[in-house]
This record gives C-alpha cells, structure tokens and sequence, in this order.
C-alpha cells in the first residue's frame, strides 16, 4: 500500500461538512485545508448545499478529479458506505475520524471497513482518531486553528495512538525548539498500524528521528517493529503507557510473572537500540537531541559552568544515567588556564565539571570549550548557562554552536527558558545545539544520544 | 534438534491434558535435548527410593511428584541434603500425604549458582528468554535479565553480564567462578529448543539452573503448555 497520498495530498475531499452546523469537525477540517493549506479541497454530504460560499457536493463522483485523501468523519455506521464509495472513484486514501467502532464495542464494524479495504489495498488510517498534520502541507485535525500550538517545520515525525498525547506533544515540541516533520494520530489502529507507519516514515527523506507514543502492539507485531526499528537507520524513540496493565494477573510460572507485558517490551525496546522514554519530559528531551545529533555517542561528558552548584547537580544526574564525567589531564589543564582571561584564570576550578565563577565571560566558554572538545576522552559537551552572569552575552549561544560544530561533537546547554533569554537559546537552537530547560532535562539528552544506536 | 527428536514431542503431548509437564518429563525433555541434569528416579514406594538413593549414594534431594502441584516448595514438597535411609523414608511418608502424591523424585544433589534460565511467549514479541538469579526468592530479589528470542552469542553473554549480582559467578570470595562458555552455550541452546516449541508452549521454568566451575544442570524444570 503507498501511504503517500496520506501525507502528500494534492487533492482532498471530507466527508460529513454540513451546510447548517458549522461545529461539525468536518467543517473545521474542510475550512482549514481550504484557506490555509496548498491543497485541493471538496466538502461532500449527500444533502449537497454550501459551505464558506463554497458547494458542497453529493457525492465524490461527481468531484471532478481524482482524491488524493478522503477524510471520513460521518456517523460510524455510514462509514463502510463512504469507503466503498471512495474505492469505487479510485482516490487513493483515507482518514477515518469517527468514533464508533471497536473502542465502543462495535469490533463487527471495523473488521467491516478493514476488510473493504484489504480486498482493494487501500490505506486508511483510524478509525477515531485525528488524522495526520503536515507543517504547511496538510492538516486533518478538526481542531480549530488559533487553538493549535504548531512548532517550527523540522526533521522529527510524531506517530500517536491518542491524539490528545500527540497535540499536546506538539505543544511541547513548539515550546522546546523542537522541529516537526509530520504527525500521526492512528486512534484505532484497524489498518494502518505503527508498523506501517515506521516503515513508511524510515523511507521519508524529510524525518530524521521518528517518536512513538504507543499503548500496545498487536499480536507478534512488537516484535516486527523492533526487528524493523533496528535496521531503518533512524532513531526511534518510543513513550510507552499501561506499563501496569495485566500486573495483577495470575501467572502459573516464575518467568512469566518476572517476564510481565511491559517487562518484555522495554527489554525488546532496548535490545534492538530503540531508546525508550520514560515520561513526557524524556520524550521531549529525547527527540530534541536525537534530531540534532544522529550519531550515538559513548557517553562521556565535559560540563562547562558558572555555578559550583549546577556543576554538582550535573554530575548526579549523569552518574544516576551512568554516564561518565572523565577528569582533565594537568596539562591539559594547565594549558586551557592560560587561555582564560585574567580575573577567572586564578579562581576558575578546572576539574570536571569546569567552574569559570560568576567573573567567567563569553570567551572563556569558547576556550573551555574548543579544549573539550579536543579531548579524546570525551564525546560531548554539556554547556550550563546562567544568563544573569554579568560576563555572558547573548551571543554565547551562536559562539558556542560554532565550536561544537567546526569540532564535529555534540553540544547541549542548559538555559532558564524565560523571554528575556530567547536570544542565547535561539542562537543554540538555530544553529543546531539543543537547549533544555533543566539540568536533568540537559543530561537526558545526553543519555538519549548514549542510548541511541541506529 | 527436536525435528529430529519425535520423543520430545511425545511427551509434550502425552502431558497436554494437564495441562503443563511435570518435572521428571520436563528433565526427560531437557536430556534429550543434550543439557545436563542430574541422576534422578521416580520412586512409587518408599523402598524404590532406598535403593535408588543407594545407588547413586548420600546425600541425595527428594521432591513430590504431583500433577496438582505446580510450585512444590511452596508445599514443603521439596527436601534437600537427605543423609540416610531413616530419612528418606520419613519424608516420603510426608510426601505422600500432599495433594495428588503420585510418587517422589529422588536425584543426586549438586552444588553451584542457583540461576532460572526461563522463557515465556509474549504476546507482542514472541518468545523471550530469562535469565536471572535463581532459587525461590526469584520474584523478590528481582534480578533477571530479559531479551527477545533468539539469542546470539553475544546476546547471551550480554544477559549473563546484565545481572546486578553477576559478580557472584566471577568467583566471588575465594569461590571458583561459573564455567561462563558452559552457561552461554546453555542459554543458547535453551534459546533454540523455545524457537522450536514456540507453538506448544506457554512458558519455561528452569529454576534452579545450577551452575558450577565445570556444568550447568538443569535441576529443576517445569513446562506450561499452551492452553
């Protein structure tokens, strides 16, 4: 099945726009598409009518083109029709809104649909769920637009079986710097199910790191779906729920109370290099680093500072992830001493963590940095800024960024995410430095990057 | 291995109406399939067990053999370091009064690092192996390292080295350390037999996997089968 049209459409027809209520979800898709988005939309109900001045048509044979994408948000009966239909006018896919189905007992009608659309291999993704979004592509989300949050157009594709996880997720990536590529609600599941959409998004040249939210898989298909994670060559990251789920259920071995549901599938997840995460906060962390840095990492950090108390903080944070904070050599040391300015280079502490004291400025970070980066002992640097210093300028973030990419290693910072310093953040950010709002949130980047192995 | 070994498939079937294999079956299995375990007998009456026990020599272990009984120490229907005959016959008197008695397992007692080396059929992902710190305090100590079947060598030593408390087979305390090539031949071919009862099971328990200097013994197993 291709599942290009699902994200490319050049033409689109929905399903259920009513002329009279205009709070229908199908209205809200259909307006949205029609003023804010480069693709071809038809509203369709067999009571024709019209809708934003545009007519409404009867039926999508009597649309004069072929459909790229059928959203289908009527009542959940009406939907094995509507499918039928579409299949016979040859458009090419389909977005199943409706509720209905077998998350309300109705199993009978969605094996109903699946098997209409297996018979003519026929994508569809849902039923009961969003739909897809794709930054100035495509967007079937019937949720108002001023009331999206919508990040920046970036590399990192989103695959959901909520659809309330994924909307509140691309909040979060807006808030954090975190580009996406496309977002999937997949709801129910019935055709369509992660695995296709790994495989898809494995090929798709604008995702680069592809993230997970998953309640379950279906029979033997984790199993698919980490063998296929492993080879696609992108990381994979996955938040999983219902890890209690099935906890209390009488087992007659050792083995299968030890080897639980979730117990399996966090240990298939990390034997095949998919990185999982534990929370939200991971997530985000997670998929911040890995679409800057693909390229795994041992795990040994150099941390550059201001504050004692942020230096001591990091280094719990990576001892609890296990990951190592190599001391500098004497003179290696000793030589960096030399390139700080005068008033830090007698009071600086040089271990590692590095201290450059509240006197630190912009160059000393620079210095500090280029010797980091320079050691064959460490893979990565951890930058842990404190903007109300008098000697760190706005501009730290690009200086910074620059090093970190002429040296070829990673670097991640730590910058208090408040307005007054969106310039320092963005000077990372915009050149390819992921910031964190929290030391632990900087360290999980790390750890993301260790875990990764693509 | 088992394509070739239609007895172990026998037995698998001769205990599907109960459901799961019994011990001595499930050693049975085990041997065909060329892992070590120890000598044992199955003894109806008291004075089968003597003279076993005279044969293979003291101190030896008896445990119930019961269909009804799927967790025998839980019953106290297990019974270590037996030195003579007086006890022998004492315990099998004890035996015999547990639910479902149908005779007792008496079997040379060995020493080593108590392992479980277990495998379950994940709905999700298929067959996965278990390898953990043994014994009964399994489920609370909690030690166990888990992977998706099959397992490559480097899988199997990568589980070995996952437990917390691996440093107790390097030769802990003066200790010899664990044959470590024994036991990461032992999971892998643990490993093939799960692919290839992948359809009949529903999980493995071997536990205790007594592992020393010079073996890895199966020396206690239970298989359920697929309902």
């Amino acid at each position: 099945m291709d599942l290009k049209p699902l994200f490319e459409p050049r033409t689109m027809a929905v399903f259920g726009v009513s002329s009279s209520n205009h709070r229908h979800p199908a209205n809200e898709i259909f307006t949205k598409n029609l003023l804010r988005y480069p693709v071809k939309v038809y509203g369709v109900n067999p009571r024709g009518g019209t809708v934003n001045g545009q007519s409404i048509h009867r039926s999508i044979s009597e649309i004069p083109e072929t459909i790229d994408l059928a959203v289908i948000a009527v009542r959940a009966d009406f939907v094995p029709d509507v499918l039928s239909e579409c299949i016979r006018a040859k458009a090419r896919s389909a977005t199943i809104i409706s509720g209905g189905f077998a998350e309300a007992g109705r199993r009978d009608l969605q094996d109903r649909i699946v098997a209409i659309a297996r018979e003519a291999s026929f994508p569809f993704v849902g039923p009961n769920c969003l739909g897809i979004y794709v930054p100035s592509h495509v967007d079937t989300f019937f949720l108002p637009g001023e009331r999206m949050v919508k990040p920046t157009v970036g590399n990192v594709s989103f695959v959901s079986q909520s659809g309330g996880i994924l909307v509140d997720h691309l909040i979060k990536f807006a808030g954090e710097g975190v580009g996406l590529a496309k977002a999937v609600s997949i709801g129910n599941k019935a055709l369509l199910s992660e695995l296709d959409l790994l495989d898809y998004l494995a090929q798709d040249p604008a995702t680069r790191v592809i993230a997970f939210y998953i309640e379950g898989f279906g029979p033997n298909e984790g199993r698919a779906f980490v063998q296929n994670a492993a080879k696609c060559g992108k990381p994979v990251i996955v938040l999983k729920s219902g890890k209690s789920a099935g906890g209390s259920r009488a087992v007659s071995s050792h083995t299968a109370s030890l080897a639980g549901d979730y117990a399996s599938f966090s240990a298939a997840l990390s034997q095949y290099g998919i990185v999982e995460a534990a929370n939200e906060l991971e997530m985000i962390s997670f998929c911040e680093s890995l679409s800057a840095y693909a390229k795994p990492i041992k795990g040994r950090v150099g941390i550059v500072t201001v504050s004692g108390g942020h230096g001591a903080m990091a280094i719990d944070a990576c001892t609890a992830h296990g990951i190592a904070v190599p001391a500098l050599p004497e003179d290696v040391r000793e030589a960096l001493r030399k390139n700080l300015s005068p008033s830090v280079r007698e009071i600086a502490s040089l271990a590692n963590p590095i201290d450059l004291t509240g006197s630190g400025i912009d160059d000393d970070f620079v210095a500090t940095a280029e010797t980091l980066f320079a050691m064959e002992e460490i893979d990565c640097v951890l930058a842990l800024l404190l903007p109300y210093i008098p000697g760190i300028t706005a501009d730290l973030g690009a200086k910074l960024s620059s090093v970190a990419t002429r040296c070829g290693k990673p670097l991640i910072a730590y910058v208090p995410h408040v307005e007054k310093y969106a310039m320092l953040i963005e000077g990372f950010e915009l050149n390819g430095a992921p910031v964190s709002p929290s030391i632990e949130g900087a360290v999980l980047m790390v750890e993301a990057l260790r875990r990764n192995r693509p | 291995m088992i394509k070739s070994n239609p007895d172990i498939l026998r037995i698998i079937e001769e205990a599907r109406g109960n459901g799961w294999v019994l011990e001595a079956a499930a050693k049975k299995i085990f041997s065909l399939a060329e892992f070590a375990v120890p000598r044992f007998a199955l003894a109806r009456t008291a004075e089968e067990a003597r003279r076993f026990a005279a044969e293979i020599g003291y101190p030896v272990v008896a445990k119930v053999v019961s269909p009804r009984i799927l967790h025998k120490s839980d019953v106290g229907g297990v019974a270590v370091g037996i030195g003579n005959d007086g006890r022998l016959a004492e315990v099998f008197e004890h035996f015999r009064g547990l639910d479902g008695f149908q005779g007792v397992l008496v079997e040379e007692m060995l020493s080593g690092v108590e392992l479980i080396l277990g495998a379950k059929i994940d709905v999700q992902f298929g067959p996965m192996i278990l390898l953990g710190m043994g014994g009964t305090g399994v489920e609370i100590y909690k030690d166990v390292a888990l992977r998706m079947a099959p397992l490559t060598e480097k899988d199997a030593r990568a589980m070995i080295e996952g437990l917390k408390a691996h440093r107790l087979l390097e030769g802990y305390r003066g200790a010899a350390p664990v044959d470590r090539g024994r036991l990461t031949e032992t999971i892998r071919a643990f490993s093939s037999l799960v692919m290839e009862l992948e359809d009949r099971i529903e999980s493995i328990d071997i536990n205790p996997l007594l592992c020393s200097a010079d073996r890895c013994v199966v020396a206690d197993a239970r298989i359920i089968l697929r309902g």
